[in-house]
């Protein structure tokens, strides 16, 4: 598996979460209504991003991030993204963050899918990292920080291959595998079919570098064209306009991985109805993980990276729900099937005192400066401690 | 669905072609390049499927009219790592005296009897130089005589010496002449006849190369790449058909390495090339959910390659993953797409 998938898997999924937390915090602003104390400000709405996209772009984070490495498995990246998402003053419960991931998944699953090039996949990545950085342009240490990661971007990334990208697609392909659920913006902009499968269009422009089908040029031994012919093809294609940019600042020219979610548009998932593409999931749920233990290993080293701001004060979390009433809410958590639960790692404050220090420590509860050295017995020690919880 | 015929066929056999009842699988296709594999069994009114579904691979076997009789499934062998292998390819080699289905992946080969159920040896992939920045992977099969060629990663070709029958399989050549991960390898599906070049492999580069088979194996030429993969060849009395990352199908003379056609002939990245050998028909088949089939034929004044658009069927919103002839004469395809859990089946009416 190509190990250098690991970065814009992450970025592009943090990516989305920003845009449907905007949205979602943009959508309960209740101007004008301070007195409420479920209303979210101008104010806190840009903090929370802030401290949600300074913590994502944390220098140690990324230099873990960028280590060639294997992709985890989902339920270790959900981890990750719950503990990110929390890493503000906002609180989600786990109906919210479900629903959160699930459109996390699945429009970077339609970005991927819809590239027109492997290549391209990188400058979906650069579109969500310029909206990131026009979410954070008031602050500029952390402009700094975005910045750094997009010259990292360019420099492992710039030179790759085109045979290097087709392998990161297919990783990438792959980890989406088998996931149908239905997003109502993807329904009704008719980028999705009904059974949850995403329409790739047959007409449009090629992909940069390609020539549009349906020409069929003969030479001779020499070299030298002597005749051409064309066929039906069977699409409706023209060619591609111009290359998008993989500069630092620049025209990206695709639209894959710009904001889809505007103010007035609900954020609705559908669960995929009664499919047996969820019993090829459910064999990874279910199955054994004798491994578990290096996961683990990799969400210390990982997360230790993480700089999570304690909450200073004694203010308490703000909730923030996905979905638009409580009933909705409900209804969605009693229809969820099972099969689609992520089974998150739920790592808690146990009786314990002693152990539990190495492992809230971890979790960020307070600043990390050094990188924790795990030794066998620690790692049992964890493994132990995710039993009992 | 759409489905194009070009003007005026020549050959009053090439028609249009309907879709046929599908065979349910019980994993969906992962999106690899090549992934289908077909086994025609025609004594037996038999066809084998294999198709990978990421780390297990499905085979199964199914009458003439698409009913599936049999299914087993395959895992890659366990190594040292995180996750369960992935698998990279399933192929059927079809040796002298044997067929022999051969499963590659990110730990290694293993080569099984032709129902899968017996593993008759199983490679692991040295690392050699342990470079934690590239992926280590098994990909590229075919069979040549009584010889298997699986290519690396790396660029290497592992060549094996298959006996007869029983297990003892050796490594026998290694071949140099590619730097970049193999993609696939194609072989003179007619033995015996005066081929000088018997074999050909392409990489990630779009570099091709062409050797003669034996007991060592010759390079005859390369042909270079222009900045794409070339995820899938084929080799046809001496015509190399090369589908490309950017949708061209090249058609080469193989003993000369000389480009005599180039085809545009898809939207998207190329993932599978088959021929149906008896009448020298090509099929093409890329993630623009198109299944393109040609007609290879030699001008019989000049022996000038030439090529013919026969046929064009869409599968619609599929990225098709694989695409295999179902009979010699290139009457039947299948068809298998990214996330599907169905090989898809077209017969021409």
């Amino acid at each position: 598996m190509p190990l250098r998938t690991l970065p814009l898997l992450f970025l592009n999924l943090g990516g989305e979460m920003l845009y449907i937390l905007d949205q979602r915090l943009r959508a309960q602003n209740i101007p004008g209504d301070k007195a409420r104390k479920d209303a979210w400000t101008e104010v806190d709405r840009k903090r929370v991003l802030n401290d949600i996209i300074s913590t994502m772009f944390n220098r140690k984070f990324m230099e873990e991030l960028f280590k060639p490495q294997e992709l985890y498995s989902k339920k270790a990246l959900r981890t990750v993204y719950d503990r990110l998402a929390h890493a503000s003053i906002m609180r989600l419960n786990q109906a919210s963050m479900d629903k959160l991931y699930d459109l996390m998944t699945m429009a970077f699953k339609y970005q991927v899918l819809l590239s027109p090039r492997p290549k391209d996949v990188l400058l979906v990545t650069f579109n969500h990292l310029d909206a990131i950085k026009e979410f954070i342009q008031d602050s500029p240490t952390i402009l700094h920080q975005v910045d750094e990661t997009f010259r990292q971007l360019i420099e492992v990334y710039g030179s790759l291959s085109a045979g290097e990208f087709q392998l990161i697609r297919q990783t990438l392909l792959i980890f989406f595998q088998d996931l149908h659920i239905r997003v109502s913006i993807f329904l009704k902009d008719k980028v999705q079919n009904s059974n949850g499968r995403f329409v790739l269009p047959v007409s449009g422009p090629v992909p940069w570098g390609t020539e549009v089908p349906g020409l069929i040029r003969m030479f001779n031994g020499r070299g030298e064209e002597v005749k051409k012919v064309e066929f039906k093809h069977g699409g409706n294609y023209v060619p591609a306009p111009k290359e998008g940019s993989f500069e630092l600042y620049g025209d990206r020219v695709l639209k894959l991985g710009t904001n889809m979610y505007s103010v007035n548009r609900p954020v609705e998932t559908h669960m995929s109805g009664a499919s047996k593409n969820l019993a090829s999931r459910t064999e990874e749920s279910i199955a054994p993980n004798p491994l578990a233990k290096e996961e683990l290993d990799f969400l210390a080293r990982l997360m230790g990276g993480m700089e999570i701001k304690k909450p200073s004060g004694p203010e308490p979390g703000f909730q923030l729900n996905l979905f638009t009433t409580d009933e909705e809410e409900e209804q969605a958590a009693l229809t969820r099937p099972e099969e689609l639960s992520y089974e998150v790692i739920n790592i808690q404050a146990t009786q314990d005192q002693q152990r539990n220090e190495e492992l809230t420590r971890i979790m960020g509860e307070f600043e990390i400066t050094d990188q924790p050295r795990w030794s066998t017995n620690k790692g049992d020690d964890l493994l132990a401690m995710m039993d009992e919880l | 669905m759409v489905a194009a015929d070009s003007e005026g066929p020549k050959d009053p056999g090439i028609g249009m072609f309907r879709r046929e009842r599908s065979i349910p699988l019980q994993g969906s296709a992962a999106a690899l390049c090549n992934n289908l594999s077909v086994l025609q069994l025609p004594t037996r009114n038999l066809t084998h499927f294999g198709v990978v579904h990421g780390p297990s691979t499905q085979l199964l076997s199914a009458a003439p009219e698409g009913v599936p009789l049999a299914q087993r499934q395959l895992h890659a062998e366990q190594g040292a790592g995180v996750s369960p292998p992935l698998i990279t390819q399933v192929h059927w080699c079809i040796l002298p005296f044997r067929v022999l289905l051969v499963l590659t992946s990110h730990q290694g080969i293993q080569i099984y009897e032709s129902d899968g159920s017996v593993m008759v040896y199983w490679h692991a992939l040295h690392f050699g130089d342990p470079s934690p920045v590239h992926a280590v992977f098994a990909r590229g099969i075919a069979a040549s005589g009584h010889f298997i060629c699986v290519g690396t990663w790396s660029g290497r070709v592992l060549v094996f010496d298959i006996p007869a029958k029983g297990p003892n399989i050796v490594l026998c050549e290694e071949l140099a002449g590619h730097h970049t991960p193999i993609t696939d390898i194609a072989t003179e599906p007619a033995q015996g006849q005066d081929c000088v070049a018997d074999v050909v492999t392409a990489d990630d580069s779009g570099l091709l190369c062409v050797w003669r088979s034996g007991p060592e194996f010759k390079l005859l030429t390369s042909i270079p790449g222009f900045g794409v993969p070339c995820p899938s060849v084929q080799l046809w009395q001496g015509i190399i058909a090369a589908g490309y990352g950017n949708g061209q199908v090249h058609l080469y003379e193989a003993s000369t390495g000389t480009l005599h056609i180039q085809i545009n002939a898809h939207a998207r990245a190329i993932c599978a090339l088959d021929l149906a050998p008896e009448v020298g028909k090509l099929l093409s088949a890329a993630e623009d959910t198109f299944v393109h089939i040609w007609k290879l034929s030699r001008s019989p004044e000049s022996g000038n390659i030439e090529v013919e658009h026969c046929h064009g069927e869409c599968v619609p919103d599929t990225q098709v993953c694989g695409a295999r002839f179902c009979d010699p004469s290139g009457n039947s395809f299948a068809v298998t797409g990214y996330d599907l859990a169905e090989i898809l089946r077209f017969r021409s009416v």
